[in-house]
């Protein structure tokens, strides 16, 4: 018998429960299993540890992580955490639930995923958001996988060469198994252009186009004339956007694109060494039937009280199983809600301010580090809260120079450019001591 | 519970702000007009108590495991530890940036070696990736490793995977976003794959095979060892799908079965919170010459002791998600493993066992049971012996049994599923319940099959003391509302 704490098992127990089922032992009960499948070797895992074991096991791991002030993106931004969210989150009514199939006591969970798709829609401009995907690049995988779904018989999507590289690298992976193919819309000075996608386009094959709202660079994308180009060809333009920034830039339908993915992370959601983030994608109405992954929809109850259902199943894979187009069954669920109760304390103008004082960093930032004669400018384009610059000192000697004063700063791309970002988190002062670092490299 | 009918849009008032940021009046986004949108997103303005109250408010409709007895079939909603939490939240651990320099985040990386090894010692698998973020994931991401191997070898004729009739439906889902073409292979009557039926559909065309073990109804594939060796007499490979690896925990190991590919759920087995549909991890497991297929990025160890992160590799299956997966997850299973240690673990899965065994036999005289054997971690009734149609009402259904359980404060088990038995009610307690929940929860289950047998009615309009009865899930599905709209 055990004096384990998540085993309530007594002595006594154990027998009354087999003396009910017919069985002499436990083991009695692997009766079915070949005895040469039963493991009957040590497990080589470490003695049970207490509490407090694992405690002081998890500090000695984590001294050995640096905790740096962060000054790097891609993909993962370092915005606050307002206090209230995981507060929330911590409820375990949210954190301990299933997946909400029982929708009369899953009433919580089903009306903030309806607030979290009204809140992408809000963000986005678009009319019909999913319950979340895993993460951005996953959600631009799926979102290639859409347009090839709408577009029947053309087999192709292409790619802006300015996406994110984690982006465009699952993007790959999930086109390599599906069978797709990809092409890629070179870059102009950092850009993605009209001109470039016309003559992409000009393949017959091309069931969609993924283009960023703010590009690997940090470039804020000028996407006029995109949409019309792309819908002529009778293809799914996506826009690949941050959520953060999309409170201020011009929204995915503004655009004229008909579907947006992204990563809900930089809404707050902790850098966690990558994970979990959370997914987002959202279409326009005309796509409601091909968008993967769960819905939750509004209606009334037996006594005509509002409330909320996963809706529109018919799409997914428990009903449609080998004829789905996702096989996405558990998404991201709880930091939908992280997204949700992040928006909610923000609201239209606590966005706006993040962005202002992210831009304000960003370009003070930007400037300072040209004066040390350290960088040189790369593009001439109009960026928000990243930008590159090319490095003329050696970038090894320089990353560790940053390190060593607490700073994660100057990633390298792999143009070769150093890459910077400022969130409304970093003060003027870890700025200035960042730019006293560069100096002395 | 009780009923709660805002929106957090319908709280707002222009106005109220419940942020909290740096003062800067000098900041503006001096960004060219045509980038920028053209009005500011319908986004609430509250204040924080509103927020607060708000989502105290929604947590009290939810049923979770910390409030009550979870049976859900294939979802293994065991106790979610407090500590693992906590572990979690370290700042050491969540303020680490996915693109920091290796030497920078060397308690990360060994978290994920560690973790690699235990789970290969769990399993009899060599080498993990945790790099997908929900079984789905892992079984997407295992079919890929399943490919690349018989491409890398110029077999590119292995275009089938065969999927038997009780899997879960998300097994020939992923099957097909991998590009492979699904064959299936029936059951027999005694609810096992037929080797029979098997035989004919192994050839030079087949992948490999995905197979849950204990599958769906909760029973043991006792012919596994034959399968393994037909499956690989033909050339092709063995994936197990871990949702239901919990009966094998600390008796079982699928690498021991001749499985070369497995997934798993750290948020069924090992105990982390599934959060309402998510994040969750799943893992992929592979044979020792399969690794050079997983997904990059991967952790390895140097000789010089330190951990090092493989970005990218000529065979790999390639990258699959962002960065390395939910590391918040799995640390969390980590910290589980650590508690059960070599001592606890073998009485988990044996503990799962007994308890659904014990609910099993305890139901049988009320409930159809059409397999009687020994079952492992889960079990499927089908229906009610008596449904009450002898009364000249319309007759219980399951659906109407799952729905009267919400009234004496337990949650569904999963029905409908597997899709072999019409009234299918799927029932998996966990090592974690107590012989006191699992006898309330006989009990109730009995009064439920007497109120069927005598007034069939209280079942239909159930559940009576839920924080709403049953939705009009037509009227959703026909007029789609899938988001807020101001009425005003």
């Amino acid at each position: 018998m055990s004096t384990f704490s998540y085993f309530p098992h007594t002595e006594d127990d154990v027998r009354a429960m087999l003396q009910r089922i017919g069985a002499g032992s436990l083991d009695d009960l692997y009766c079915d299993v070949p005895a040469d499948f039963i493991y009957k070797g040590e497990y080589d895992l470490p003695d049970a540890m207490s509490e407090q074991q694992v405690r002081d096991f998890f500090r000695k791991l984590a001294g050995r992580n640096l905790s740096l002030k962060v000054f790097a993106g891609q993909g993962a931004y370092d915005h606050y955490t307002p206090s209230v969210v995981p507060y929330i989150l911590s409820r375990s009514e949210f954190l301990t639930a299933y997946t909400p199939y029982q929708c009369e006591i899953s009433q919580g969970t089903l009306r903030y995923i309806f607030e979290y798709q009204s809140m992408v829609c809000a963000l986005t401009g678009l009319d019909v958001s999913n319950a979340s995907m895993y993460d951005g690049p996953t959600a631009a995988a799926e979102a290639m996988r859409m347009a090839v779904a709408c577009a029947r018989k053309k087999n192709t999507v292409l790619l802006s060469a300015t996406l994110l590289p984690n982006v465009i690298s699952v993007v790959e992976t999930y086109a390599k198994y599906y069978g797709t193919r990809i092409a890629f819309i070179p870059e102009k000075d950092g850009k993605t252009t009209l001109e470039a996608l016309e003559a992409a386009l000009a393949d017959e094959d091309i069931a969609g186009v993924i283009v960023p709202g703010i590009n690997r660079y940090g470039i804020v994308e000028d996407l006029e004339g995109f949409a019309e180009a792309v819908h002529a060809h009778k293809a799914l333009l996506v826009e690949y956007i941050d959520p953060s920034a999309a409170a201020v830039l011009k929204t995915a339908a503004e655009w004229g694109a008909d579907v947006a993915v992204g990563d809900g992370q930089s809404l707050g959601i902790p850098l966690c060494y990558g994970g979990p983030y959370v997914g987002f994608m959202a279409c326009r109405k005309d796509y409601m039937r091909k968008l993967p992954g769960r819905i939750v929809g509004e209606t009334r109850d037996a006594e005509g009280r509002r409330c909320f259902v996963l809706t529109l199943q018919a799409r997914e894979q428990h009903i449609r199983r080998e004829k789905a187009t996702s096989n996405i069954c558990s998404n991201e669920s709880l930091m939908a809600l992280f997204v949700t109760v992040y928006l909610s304390l923000m609201g239209p103008k606590g966005m706006k301010k993040v962005n202002e004082l992210s831009y304000a960093g960003a370009h003070y930032l930007h400037d300072a580090l040209l004066t040390t004669g350290k960088f040189e400018k790369v593009f001439d384009a109009p960026f928000l809260k990243e930008f590159v610059l090319k490095p003329l000192v050696d970038v090894k000697a320089l990353q560790q120079k940053l390190y060593e004063r607490g700073f994660f700063a100057a990633l390298q791309t792999e143009e070769g450019y150093v890459s910077f970002c400022v969130t409304e988190k970093r003060t003027r002062e870890e700025m200035d001591a960042l730019i006293e670092a560069v100096k002395e490299v | 519970m009780r009923y709660y009918d805002r929106l957090i849009f319908e709280l707002s008032k222009p106005g109220r702000c419940a942020y909290s940021l740096p003062c800067c009046e000098k900041a503006v986004l001096a960004l060219p007009e045509n980038l920028l949108r053209a009005q500011a997103p319908a986004l609430p303005e509250v204040s924080e108590v509103d927020v607060v109250r708000h989502y105290t408010n929604l947590s009290q409709m939810n049923f979770g495991v910390d409030t009550g007895f979870y049976p859900l079939g294939s979802c293994t909603m065991k106790y979610n530890p407090k500590i693992n939490e906590e572990i979690a939240a370290m700042p050491a651990f969540q303020t680490l940036h996915p693109l920091q320099d290796e030497s920078t985040v060397q308690g990360a990386l060994e978290v994920y070696y560690n973790m690699e090894k235990s789970l290969a010692a769990i399993t009899g698998m060599k080498y993990f990736t945790f790099n997908p973020c929900a079984g789905a994931h892992g079984e997407l991401t295992g079919l890929m490793i399943m490919r690349s191997y018989h491409i890398s070898r110029g077999d590119l004729a292995r275009t089938k995977v065969i999927v038997p009739d009780s899997a879960h439906g998300t097994n020939p889902a992923s099957a097909a976003v991998c590009g492979l073409e699904i064959v299936e292979v029936k059951s027999n009557a005694a609810g096992l794959v037929d080797v029979e039926d098997l035989k004919p559909l192994l050839g030079p065309d087949v992948a490999g095979i995905m197979m849950t073990n204990p599958n769906t109804l909760g029973l043991f594939e006792r012919e596994i060892a034959k399968i393994a060796s037909l499956v690989h007499e033909c050339g092709g490979l063995l994936y197990y799908d871990g949702a239901n690896m919990n009966p094998l925990l600390g008796a079982v190991r699928p690498g021991d079965m001749g499985f070369d590919i497995m997934h798993l759920n750290l948020h069924k087995t090992f105990s982390t919170p599934h959060g309402g549909g998510g994040p969750g991890s799943g893992p992929v497991g592979v044979a020792e010459r399969l690794l050079e297929y997983l997904p990059t990025p991967h952790v390895v160890k140097l000789e010089d002791g330190s951990f090092h992160i493989v970005k990218s590799a000529e065979n790999s299956s390639g990258q699959v998600s962002g960065f390395m997966g939910n590391f918040g997850v799995i640390l969390r299973a980590y910290a589980y493993i650590l508690m059960l240690g070599r001592q606890n673990i073998r009485l988990a899965g044996r503990y799962a066992t007994l308890a659904a065994n014990y609910i099993k036999e305890s139901l049988k005289d009320a409930y159809k049971l059409p397999i009687p054997t020994v079952c492992k971690h889960e079990f499927v009734f089908d229906g009610l012996i008596d449904d009450g149609s002898s009364t000249g009402k319309l007759g219980a259904t399951t659906l109407d049994v799952a729905k009267r359980l919400l009234d004496f404060g337990f949650h569904a088990p999963t029905i409908y599923f597997p899709l072999l038995f019409h009234q299918a009610l799927m029932i998996e307690p966990t090592e974690t319940e107590s012989k006191e929940t699992l006898d309330e929860f006989i009990d109730v289950m009995h009064k439920i099959a007497a109120e069927a047998a005598q007034d069939p009615d209280i079942l239909h309009s159930a559940p009576h003391n839920a924080p709403i009865s049953r939705p009009d899930e037509t009227a959703a599905a026909r007029n789609p509302i899938l988001k807020f709209q101001d009425e005003a």
